[in-house]
């Protein structure tokens, strides 16, 4: 308990410049330490959980991360808590993924025992949207002198992006914390993430491919490559920070283990993106006239000789 | 024992009263028949099958031409009909085809895609505005945000018939701009509509995904090639 007040004290400060910036702002305060900023605030939809009650509140909503929704999975109020979260909070957490900072645990620092589904599937879906546009517009730029091109949309391409993307920023997360759930089951440790925030951290961290995949659409393929690099780094470290601190009470080996799987998994994502959508002179279908032209001229070479 | 003594007094009180006048023991006891229905007071199945159509179409005439000068008012929320983007949507996903015809899998979106990311984009918008503490109903949402797209068709139309004459550059930024307007008024008329039915330090996260929605519909439009 003491130690729970003094980590949080130490976030408490940026906490009451985020509340005194925006008084409206919604806010959920895990224990009663905080209760000065929230005087400070407007005092709307502030929640309280009282300290006495926190073990057995955190055994029994181990899914959810100590926010306890109201109601059975049926009910509509359940998922309208995955979603309480104020456009100040949603652009918080998004700036959190982008400029991560070596101190900062994403998870403990920005969601805050508050996970949201908003970030993750919006991201997602713009990502997907952006990675097909951006694809199909670099295409049309590549191939703008060729004669032979017809310009296509290619819309085939935003359900294959669909597909992959929200593959990756669901299953990925689900084996995550199956992993985790399963190396800290003997121990019942308190240091575990919540399915929804692990899925809320992978969901932020995509943020970052966002402006990389729009800037892919300049045709310089060093510069490609630079950006995809920038922008694994940015993105790698924010859950690297994140997951850094729950793997590294196990043995040596699981731990480099697991977070060398996050980073390489997250690395053939955006690599997988980059040479799919984003093909170079060489490698479009339209090479195609050109090597059977040169089969001609083989050909007539044998015939002659 | 008691209750029954108690029962008995005023009756024992009684036997030697007459009852006076004033106090009355008259009064109404049948039930109030429950208002009678619309449809009792003018029956839609005796009149001619043209004044039925004519109703519904003069509603959705109504509404487009809300839509096409958008104030804020609630006569578009409170009688929603999803005729119209029905048949806006069937519209735009018909005009949408016919391009690039040859190669299957590099075209413009099949007649299915659109119709999916009409519908379940509107669907997944409404979810999202409800969820996230909206007070607008799920169908008033999609009514909204159906009728919001004839911009966009009516740029596709003007598109289409730009791209009869040729497909030069001159042309390209035509079109251009006449999506471009659409889409800005497009959103700017279904954020008239449903921004007031959000708290106001959510707007911004409901108008997002609109924004993204029209945005792609814009995109399906500027890209038909033919």
């Amino acid at each position: 308990m003491a130690s729970l007040n003094n980590l949080q004290f130490q976030e408490f400060e940026e906490a009451a410049e985020l509340l005194s910036a925006d008084p409206g702002a919604s806010t959920l305060s895990m224990s009663g330490s905080n209760t000065p900023s929230t005087t400070a605030s407007a005092g709307e939809d502030v929640k309280l959980d009282l300290s006495e009650d926190e073990e057995g509140q955190q055994e029994s909503s181990e899914l959810l991360g100590g926010q306890k929704p109201s109601g059975g999975f049926w009910t509509f109020e359940y998922y309208q808590s995955f979603f309480n979260v104020d456009t100040m909070q949603v652009l918080d957490r998004v700036k959190g993924s982008v400029m991560p900072q070596p101190g900062r645990n994403f998870i403990k620092y920005y969601l805050r025992s508050n996970p949201d589904l908003y970030g993750p599937f919006w991201i997602c879906v713009t990502l997907v949207f952006s990675v097909a546009i951006s694809g199909n517009l670099s295409t049309f730029l590549v191939e703008r002198g060729n004669p032979t091109f017809h310009y296509r949309p290619q819309f085939h391409r935003v359900t294959i992006a669909a597909v992959v993307i929200f593959m990756y920023a669901w299953l990925v997360p689900i084996g995550l914390w199956g992993f985790l759930t399963w190396r800290q089951g003997a121990e019942r440790q308190i240091g575990g993430y919540s399915f929804l925030e692990t899925v809320c951290v992978y969901g932020y961290s995509l943020f970052i491919y966002i402006p990389t995949s729009v800037l892919w659409i300049i045709p310089y393929d060093w510069l490609r490559w630079t950006l995809i690099l920038i922008a694994m780094v940015i993105s790698g470290s924010v859950l690297v920070l994140t997951f850094w601190p729950v793997v590294r009470d196990d043995t040596k080996v699981t731990a480099v283990a697991t977070v060398v799987t996050i980073v390489v998994l997250h690395t053939l994502l955006a690599v997988g993106c980059k040479l799919y959508f984003f093909q170079t002179a060489a490698s479009t279908p339209t090479a195609l006239p050109t090597s059977s032209t040169l089969h001609n001229h083989t050909t007539l070479a044998v015939k002659t000789n | 024992m008691a209750a029954s003594e108690e029962a008995s007094r005023p009756f024992a009180g009684l036997s030697d009263v007459s009852i006076s006048e004033d106090i009355p023991v008259e009064g109404d006891i049948s039930v109030p028949v429950g208002p009678s229905r619309r449809d009792d007071e003018f029956s839609t199945l005796d009149e001619p099958v043209k004044d039925t159509i004519m109703r519904d179409l003069r509603a959705v005439g109504n509404k487009f031409i809300h839509v096409l000068y958008p104030k804020r008012s609630s006569a578009l929320l409170r009688d929603w009909d999803l005729w119209g983007p029905l048949l806006l949507c069937v519209t735009l996903a018909l005009l949408l085809q016919g391009g690039a015809a040859d190669h299957e899998d590099q075209g413009g979106p099949q007649f299915a895609e659109v119709f999916v990311i009409v519908w379940f984009g509107s669907i997944i918008i409404t979810l999202n505005s409800k969820l996230l503490g909206g007070t607008i109903s799920f169908f008033q949402s999609l009514c909204v945000l159906g009728y919001c797209i004839m911009p966009l068709t009516v740029a596709m139309v003007v598109c289409r018939i730009v791209l009869l004459v040729s497909s030069g550059g001159i042309i390209f930024a035509v079109r251009l701009v006449v999506v471009m307007a659409s889409f800005g008024w497009s959103t700017f008329a279904s954020t008239a509509f449903l921004a007031d039915s959000q708290p106001p330090n959510r707007k911004a996260l409901v108008v997002y995904p609109v924004f993204l929605f029209y945005f792609v519909i814009a995109w399906m439009v500027l890209t038909y090639s033919p």
